[in-house]
């Protein structure tokens, strides 16, 4: 009785988060996967009836001729995947050492750089990035001084790059990297430490073998939150991209609302969903074989 | 004696919080020899950790050297010096298996693994631990990974084992079998342990000298015996063992035997060597070398503890002054309120010049 009682209690509890995730959540994923083998209605909105080139086209056949091949999409799939892959380097790397100086700072500066670290939260992410575009623009504040300087003659041509990308998405994605890596190298049992130096192992040898294992799990977290919003990117790309930047992100936001082909941004979206699963999932499973039995 | 490790005039300052310095290590000399069980015993905060510290590697010194086998260790990174660690918290390798952690240092050292097999191997032997090597720490109880850390430290064969207190975590039982254990291991592996403790029990049972510390600074090294016997000083005496402290004046000296009376007027009998009428100094006496008896110390049991073997009286002195600390064994029975003497041989009394 006791049970069935805490049973009942419990679903009572879980109906909010479940009726929530169920119709806000759920329900959209399955119309988009619905939409994703229907025809293409003339003015957005879509035809019931059944149409698999959706998919064709992404991946090379452009509506339904199989003698024209030409993968643009799939390109692009690959760019936002290398993209996000190099988000996630490059605020490892930058996190990575951070996290190590904060974790060793006095509790009040602790508390002072992890309140710095949230600041950008209190912003507007849009503004943030336009603020971008003024610091990068050719006559930004960064060729100004450079130039200034005297260390360049010509403005670079930053803005509208690959590279304007990747910065901007390294600048909104710090933080997320941030959190979880220092979660992880404060969680560092430094004992450990002094066990692998006291039993002769210089600090290269230490860190890759105690501290970075050790720290994995923070690593592995830090890098899933960053990759998957990175991948469907589109507002980054939208504001500092211009054409070479352009991500599956700004694809899908292009075929929903200027080109009016839902159902092939419904693909668009399960196929960007189903790579981004497979390889998170990749990712986990070598992670939890390297880390297992951590405690 | 030939040393293996010659500490000489060791100093290190610390800065608190609060802008004071502390000398966690005030000039210490320290010989361990090549075989020799030694224990550092102190309070916390006396420097013991510190000292330890400061051998392996991880406390840097602000003054004097630290030698090992002649070899100058002063300067050296914690993973150039040829001698280990058991730390308190064990600091096993929690991602690793038990062979793994054994074998790290080996590993590091690039030992071949079928070598490296065969000597963790030997080393989970010595420790008990034979064919758990596949287990994880985490699967082990507080007994085992103690084992671990022990085995892991000897795999590389040092000549000096650093002992970080590392039965504080086990229960009393586990504590004296490993006491033993380690007194043991210590012999048969032929190498010099420095062992970290604030348990007096635990440093009288396995050390072959004791050093104890208070405040930076050694009080005292000797051998368990000499320290609980022939204490130099009030802290050591009352830091060992329980103890009697009587603060007296010799009165009279007769042949062999000296008299000397408490400000209260408590008599004790004590050596007559050196002994001069009116000179101050404090007598000590440890609660098992009174007896029970029909004359000597009139006083009042004010409570006693039965303790299985023994019985532990706290006897107040008819003549006043602070009450005494008794062991009565054989199965002398007082109960408290009784009316009781206590007896003492004066050869048992050790003497502190001064009051």
């Amino acid at each position: 009785m006791a049970i069935r009682r805490q049973s009942a209690i419990l679903g009572l509890l879980l109906a909010p988060a479940t009726l929530f995730l169920g119709v806000f959540f759920l329900l959209p994923l399955l119309i988009i996967a619905l939409f994703s083998f229907l025809t293409p209605g003339l003015y957005g909105g879509v035809e019931w009836s059944f149409y698999h080139w959706n998919y064709g086209r992404i991946f090379g056949w452009a509506d339904g001729i199989m003698e024209v091949f030409e993968p643009v999409y799939l390109r692009i799939l690959w760019r936002s995947l290398s993209f996000a892959a190099l988000t996630v380097l490059v605020t490892l790397l930058l996190c990575y050492p951070v996290a190590f100086w904060v974790s060793r700072l006095p509790e009040r500066s602790r508390l002072f750089f992890l309140f710095l670290i949230t600041l950008p939260f209190f912003s507007s992410l849009i503004v943030r990035l336009y603020a971008w575009l003024l610091i990068l623009k050719p006559t930004g504040f960064l060729n100004s001084a450079l130039m200034g300087l005297g260390l360049i003659a010509q403005p670079l041509e930053i803005l509208y790059t690959p590279t304007a990308v990747v910065l901007g998405m390294v600048y909104v994605m710090v933080p997320f990297m941030f959190l979880p890596l220092y979660a992880a190298v404060d969680n560092l049992d430094r004992a450990q430490v002094e066990a692998s130096m006291d039993l002769g192992a210089n600090r290269v040898q230490t860190f890759l073998k105690v501290v970075l294992p050790q720290t994995l799990p923070g690593i592995m977290g830090g890098a899933v939150i960053v990759f998957i919003p990175s991948v469907g990117n589109f507002i980054v790309p939208d504001i500092l991209g211009g054409a070479k930047g352009l991500m599956i992100g700004n694809l899908v936001e292009q075929q929903f609302l200027s080109a009016r082909n839902w159902p092939f941004g419904s693909a668009l979206s399960m196929v960007i969903m189903s790579v981004v699963l497979t390889v998170l999932l990749v990712a986990v499973t070598r992670a939890r074989k390297t880390g297992a039995g951590h405690a | 004696m030939d040393s293996l490790l010659e500490i000489r005039g060791a100093r290190r300052e610390f800065v608190t919080p609060e802008g004071d310095r502390i000398a966690a290590l005030d000039g210490v000399d320290l010989d361990v020899g090549a075989k020799e069980f030694v224990t550092l015993l102190g309070p916390s905060g006396c420097g013991k950790t510190t000292l330890l510290r400061a051998i392996s590697g991880f406390e840097a010194l602000d003054g004097g050297t630290i030698r090992l086998g002649g070899a100058d260790l002063t300067a050296l990174p914690p993973f150039r010096r040829p001698l280990n660690t058991v730390f308190q918290s064990y600091a096993l390798f929690g991602h690793m298996t038990v062979a793994r952690n054994v074998g790290y240092a080996l590993e590091v050292a690039g030992v071949p693994k079928r070598r490296r097999e065969a000597e963790v191997a030997e080393a989970l032997d010595k420790v008990g631990l034979s064919g758990m090597g596949a287990r994880r720490p985490g699967q082990l109880s507080g007994g085992q990974r103690q084992r671990v850390a022990l085995a892991r430290a000897i795999v590389a064969k040092p000549r000096l084992l650093l002992l970080d207190e590392p039965l504080s975590a086990l229960d009393r039982n586990l504590r004296q079998q490993m006491q033993i254990e380690l007194k043991t291991l210590q012999d048969r592996l032929g190498i010099a342990f420095v062992f970290v403790t604030h348990d007096q029990e635990e440093a009288l049972t396995m050390s072959d000298r004791i050093v104890v510390m208070r405040a930076g600074r050694i009080e005292q090294i000797g051998a368990p015996r000499d320290i609980y016997r022939r204490p130099r000083n009030r802290f050591v005496a009352e830091f060992i063992g329980e103890t009697n402290l009587f603060p007296v004046t010799v009165d009279r000296v007769e042949g062999p035997t000296a008299l000397a009376r408490t400000a209260e007027g408590v008599e004790l009998l004590l050596p007559a060597a050196g002994r001069k009428p009116g000179e101050a100094i404090t007598a000590i006496l440890r609660p098992t070398d009174f007896t029970l008896a029909d004359k000597g110390i009139p006083g009042t049991v004010r409570s006693a503890v039965y303790l299985g073997s023994d019985l532990h009286l706290f006897v107040a002195p008819a003549a006043g002054g602070p009450e005494i600390r008794v062991t009565a064994r054989d199965g002398q029975a007082a109960e408290t309120g009784a009316a009781v003497h206590l007896a003492h041989d004066p050869a048992r009394v050790h003497v502190l010049e001064g009051g």
